[in-house]
């Protein structure tokens, strides 16, 4: 018996442990055989005992705002939310048939989606390792069902690869990968690798390179049934007399490489972007929704907050009724302000220079995201295709299918954009009809079904959002290590707080935790004071 | 030998583009890339890209925020200030520079400054982005 067999397995360490010393120790001993160490969430914060009568001014009632208010008013603080729209949540949006949304320069959209069909705008997926969030979607009893992440069946276009025809993911991240397997083996065989690897490896990887590939007994990627197990049949098996099935062709290393398909492959590695992921039922405003319902009476909306100013005693911030111009100000004792730092750093407020300096060097980068509504699922009933992306390289940049209700008649809504970068920038100066027509030619390119079911869509440029002016923050290297810290220190009265201001950035996860640490920090300062 | 030479390049060529693909920190649009655009002119560069916010008369426009008018708008009077602004980014003003190449900015800030109601005629250069200009923020986290 070799030492080997003596030793547990880390396995069995774990449910021993897991078992004797309850959860808590289990979650500590994983941590510390580099497991689990996927979030820096412990649990809700535990705030108590803030002084009689103390208050806060919360600014902004997105899921940071929404959260600081829930916790301070359990805290025994006195809340007063001062919201710029007339609902609650912020990025945190959907929409729905019968709303109407009005876009930076005035363009008005009305929504058209029969009921039940819903565009998410903004957030619409939820890693399960942002346990922040999926903590309070628990708490408040928000449902949620799978975010279809990843599908084989989905399509990849590339303008110029393949003359401009769609391509089933299957189809050439097989490929990809068998051919590529097929080159490696093949530097190993004639010795190119023997410097690097040694003589066991090479036969480990040779044997690697066989069954990730697929690659026959000559160890050459070329089609068969073997192949076609894994990148699809030109007939699939069946049963009785025509059961058998036959191989389809693989594409060769040239066309495959046109279709720059290791970039989806790449995006599903990507820890944000993995399996498990999770939505609402019924639309992501669930979330925001859910904390109002504890919060609601604290928020006034329609205050758009137009100065911000604290004294050693107190803040007071200036605000505007947004129907009827008027201003008002309101006082507390302290500020946790969750603004977006694209509109913050235009509001003027009294806090040091450095604070001020770290709102304009945050960066922010703006998606067009569209929802289209068809009359039927021709993407489930033609094409076998249920949730998950079909990527382009147009404007639009990817198709999304919606993950709910499937196989059901009847109109449904499908995500025609969601275009970042350059050509995010093109369709949101578009106008929203000229937009609209834009994206249903880009579309149709890959569901040629597009025009004859096609029924209405909306468009949202982050761009043009009026209380966000921008989609998601993104933080450069540099500004990074000379701004952020100086972004979430507290300054007197007031502290910052945001997705801007966590290094979770672009995600609900990251407002919540900024929030959580924000207001942490403020109640310490508070009891000291 | 050439043919095996040739081979182990293409896979170590595939292997390591295989490996560059971008991070996602953000949720992103997501892995397809969006394919080259071709704003060329200054004009061109102003309609796919810059009036998205400041508005196709360049009147900019507002929301809980500001677009700023870059109609009539003397800070372009020194071409200086708009480089530092559209190579490095401004709050809710994003970075071109990965975007945009230096001579690109040049037309796009000459465009402005010499349409909607600006005459500031002097052209604005390569060189002068090369110089006043930031390279393209890194991103790694
Ligand atoms: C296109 C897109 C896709 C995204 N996808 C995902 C995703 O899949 N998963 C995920 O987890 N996250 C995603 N996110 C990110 C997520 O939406 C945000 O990180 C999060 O919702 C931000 O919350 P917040 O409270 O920091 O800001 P916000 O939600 O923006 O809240 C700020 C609030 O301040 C208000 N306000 C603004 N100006 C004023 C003023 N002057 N006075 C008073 N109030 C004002 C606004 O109306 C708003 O309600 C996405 C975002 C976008 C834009
Ligand atoms: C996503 C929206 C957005 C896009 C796209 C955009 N800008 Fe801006 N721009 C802004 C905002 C917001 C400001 C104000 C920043 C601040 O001061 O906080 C600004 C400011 C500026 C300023 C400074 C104006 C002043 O008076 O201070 C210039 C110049 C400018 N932008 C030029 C451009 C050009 C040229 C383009 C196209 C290449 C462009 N912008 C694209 C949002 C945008």
């Amino acid at each position: 018996m070799s030492m080997k067999d003596l030793t547990p397995t880390r396995r069995q360490l774990l449910s021993a442990i897991g078992t004797s010393a309850g959860s808590v120790a289990a979650m500590q001993a994983m941590v510390a055989l580099g497991h689990a160490a996927e979030s820096q969430f412990t649990g809700p914060p535990t705030l108590s005992g803030a002084r009689k009568g103390e208050t806060v001014l919360v600014l902004g009632a997105g899921l940071a705002g929404l959260v600081a208010a829930y916790e301070l008013t359990k805290a025994g603080y006195k809340v007063q939310v001062l919201e710029f729209q007339g609902r609650p949540g912020g990025r945190n949006w959907s929409l729905r048939g019968g709303d109407t949304y009005t876009e930076v320069g005035g363009a008005v959209q009305k929504v058209q989606f029969q009921p039940g069909n819903y565009l998410n705008p903004g957030p619409w997926r939820i890693p399960h390792h942002h346990k922040t969030l999926l903590h309070y979607c628990r708490e408040f009893g928000v449902a949620l069902e799978p975010f279809i992440q990843m599908n084989h069946n989905s399509y990849v276009h590339q303008t110029d690869a393949f003359d401009g025809k769609p391509m089933r993911y299957k189809e050439v991240a097989t490929d990809f990968k068998g051919h590529v397997a097929e080159l490696l083996s093949k530097a190993i065989n004639v010795g190119s690798l023997d410097d690097k690897v040694s003589g066991e490896d090479k036969e480990r990887l040779l044997e690697a390179m066989r069954a990730w590939g697929a690659l026959d007994k000559d160890m050459a990627y070329a089609s068969s049934l073997k192949v076609s197990g894994q990148r699809g049949y030109d007939r699939a098996p069946g049963g009785g007399v025509e059961g058998a099935p036959t191989p389809s062709q693989i594409s060769s290393l040239s066309d495959v490489l046109d279709s720059k398909v290791w970039n989806q492959m790449g995006f599903f590695f990507n820890y944000v972007m993995q399996t498990t992921m999770f939505q609402p039922v019924g639309g992501m405003d669930m979330i925001g929704k859910a904390f109002a319902r504890h919060v609601d009476h604290l928020i006034t909306y329609n205050a758009k907050v137009v100065q911000i100013d604290q004294s050693a005693t107190g803040v007071a911030v200036t605000y505007q009724d947004t129907a009827s111009g008027a201003t008002a100000t309101a006082k507390a004792d302290w500020c946790v302000c969750c603004i977006p730092a694209t509109i913050l750093g235009q509001i003027p407020m009294q806090v040091n220079d450095a604070m001020k300096a770290s709102l304009k060097a945050v960066n922010y980068s703006a998606s067009v995201k569209t929802g289209l509504e068809f009359k039927r699922r021709f993407w489930e009933e033609d094409e076998s295709i249920y949730g998950g992306h079909s990527f382009t390289n147009q404007p639009i940049s990817l198709i999304s299918y919606p993950n709910y209700h499937y196989f059901k008649s009847g109109p449904a809504v499908l995500l025609g954009s969601n275009a970042g970068g350059l050509g995010g920038s093109l369709l949101a100066g578009m106008e929203p009809a000229a937009r609209l027509e834009a994206i249903l030619a880009q579309g149709e390119i890959i569901h040629p079904q597009y025009r004859q079911e096609f029924m209405n869509g909306v468009s949202v440029a982050w761009a043009r959002v009026p209380w966000n002016m921008g989609g998601n923050s993104r933080w450069s290297d540099d500004a990074r290590k000379q701004h952020y810290q100086n972004m979430v220190a507290m300054d007197g009265r007031i502290v910052l707080a945001g997705e801007h201001a966590s290094y979770i950035g672009g995600w609900m996860e990251g407002a919540l935790t900024s929030s959580i640490d924000a207001i942490t920090r403020l109640h310490q300062r508070a009891q000291e004071a | 030998m050439n043919k095996q030479k040739f081979a182990l390049q293409t896979a170590l060529v595939a292997l390591a583009v295989a490996g560059v693909s971008v991070p996602a920190t953000a949720d992103a649009p997501g892995a397809g890339g969006t394919q080259a655009l071709g704003p060329e002119t200054g004009e061109q560069v102003y309609r796919q890209i810059c009036q998205a916010c400041h508005m196709a008369d360049g009147k900019g426009a507002s929301g809980a925020g500001t677009f700023p008018a870059l109609a009539e708008n003397p800070r372009l009077a020194s071409p200086v200030y708009p480089i530092i602004v559209v190579t490095r980014g401004k709050g809710g003003m994003p970075w071109f520079s990965n975007a945009l190449s230096p001579a690109k900015v040049a037309a796009v800030i000459t465009y402005v400054r010499t349409h909607f109601g600006n005459h500031f005629t002097t052209p604005v250069t390569e060189a002068d982005v090369k110089k006043f200009g930031s390279p393209a923020p890194v991103i790694d986290h």
